[in-house]
């Protein structure tokens, strides 16, 4: 009988996330603004400027190898914060198991951020979203389009001054808009029951 | 009077005549409502959740198969649609492009809160009700509707067939 040999490297479990948050803090001392915690989570919170070399770092870090971006999204912290938004990077260690959280700081009027894609290939379609529905710039984003929305509507629907119903209904979105009047125009070629 | 000498009639005892076997008399109305309400064909058409629902109802525990209601992959030989689920604003001309395709007699079920009135979706991104674009015949409330509730509805529709009066041409 053939005996199948399997081997399974099982690496340390992964470092506190506390520890991470301190080897930031330690290569980037003037990028980090704020260490935060909440329930054992831990956010890094990050000026705008060098956020792709803070990311890249800890993608590449052989001791930390966050290779796995979990989600990013972005916070509207509109009358709550004088930064406005914040991109928000959930990271985690295929490796070594363990995670961190990076939120980078991007205020209204400078709506930039450089793009992870290089880092992540699946940041794409993150970013996409992101910028349809926040309006923020991914610079050195391949694709950066709209994702959800038509690609001609007016406005970022996630952005907290964002009315629920949306905008004015003589105001609507055009595509719909069409469509109600051509439905009226068809109407004439129906069959009266 | 009418004349029965061409109709072929059949003299079985004195002064009483029948028909042949096999003619059967009836109204155009009659028999071509019948027709349409035994074959209705739904194009497949699901949009959000109700779309499961209705899957489940034309699967065999349900068996819409038993009303002559089967799914046809492609409007052009389909009778109605069943709008199951949110119409998001975007759809919307989709949707409609699938109805404008259907072939008269056409028939529009509007399955689910979202697709009568937008349900919970009071958002920018949700039309209020597909009937701001569709005519709808019948509307069926639920969130989703259950299978027996989706069958209630296109018995509905079969009885508004069944009732219906010359409906062969746009001109009548």
């Amino acid at each position: 009988m053939a005996v199948t040999e399997v081997r399974i490297t099982v690496y340390p479990a992964g470092i506190n996330p506390k520890e991470i948050a301190e080897k930031v803090k330690e290569k980037f001392p003037d990028q980090v603004v704020e260490v935060a915690e909440f329930r054992d989570q831990v956010s890094v919170i990050v000026k705008k400027g060098q956020s792709a070399a803070i990311l890249r770092y800890l993608h590449d870090d052989p001791f930390l190898s966050l290779d796995h971006l979990q989600d990013l999204t972005a916070v509207d912290y509109l009358n709550k914060k004088d930064i406005r938004f914040e991109v928000v990077y959930n990271l985690y260690s295929m490796k070594y198991r363990h995670a961190i959280r990076i939120r980078a700081q991007v205020p209204e009027n400078d709506l930039k951020i450089s793009s992870v894609v290089p880092i992540w290939e699946g940041a794409d379609w993150h970013e996409r979203e992101c910028f349809d529905m926040f309006g923020i710039d991914f610079i050195g984003h391949p694709d950066l389009r709209r994702i959800l929305m038509p690609e001609d509507w007016e406005g970022h629907p996630l952005r907290k001054d964002y009315p629920l119903k949306g905008p004015e209904f003589d105001k609507d979105w055009p595509g719909f808009t069409d469509v109600i009047k051509r439905s009226k125009e068809l109407r004439e070629f129906e069959w009266e029951g | 009077m009418i004349d029965t000498s061409t109709m072929g009639l059949i003299q079985v005892e004195e002064d009483v005549k029948i028909l042949p076997p096999n003619i059967i008399i009836t109204s155009f109305d009659k028999i071509i409502n019948w027709g349409r309400l035994s074959s209705l064909w739904p194009t497949t058409f699901g949009l959000a959740c109700c779309a499961i629902e209705m899957m489940a109802t034309g699967a065999s525990h349900y068996d819409f198969d038993r009303f002559g209601i089967i799914f046809r992959g492609s409007p052009r030989q389909a009778d109605c649609v069943i709008v199951a689920g949110t119409v998001t604003k975007k759809m919307a001309p989709i949707v409609r492009r699938v109805y404008d395709q259907i072939p008269e007699p056409r028939y529009v079920v509007a399955m689910g809160s979202c697709a009568c009135t937008g349900g919970v979706f009071r958002t920018y991104s949700t039309v209020q009700g597909c009937d701001s674009f569709l005519p709808v015949d019948v509307y069926i409330p639920g969130c989703p509707p259950r299978p027996e509730t989706l069958l209630e509805g296109m018995m509905m529709l079969q009885e508004k067939i069944r009732n219906e009066r010359a409906r062969w041409s746009p001109w009548r």
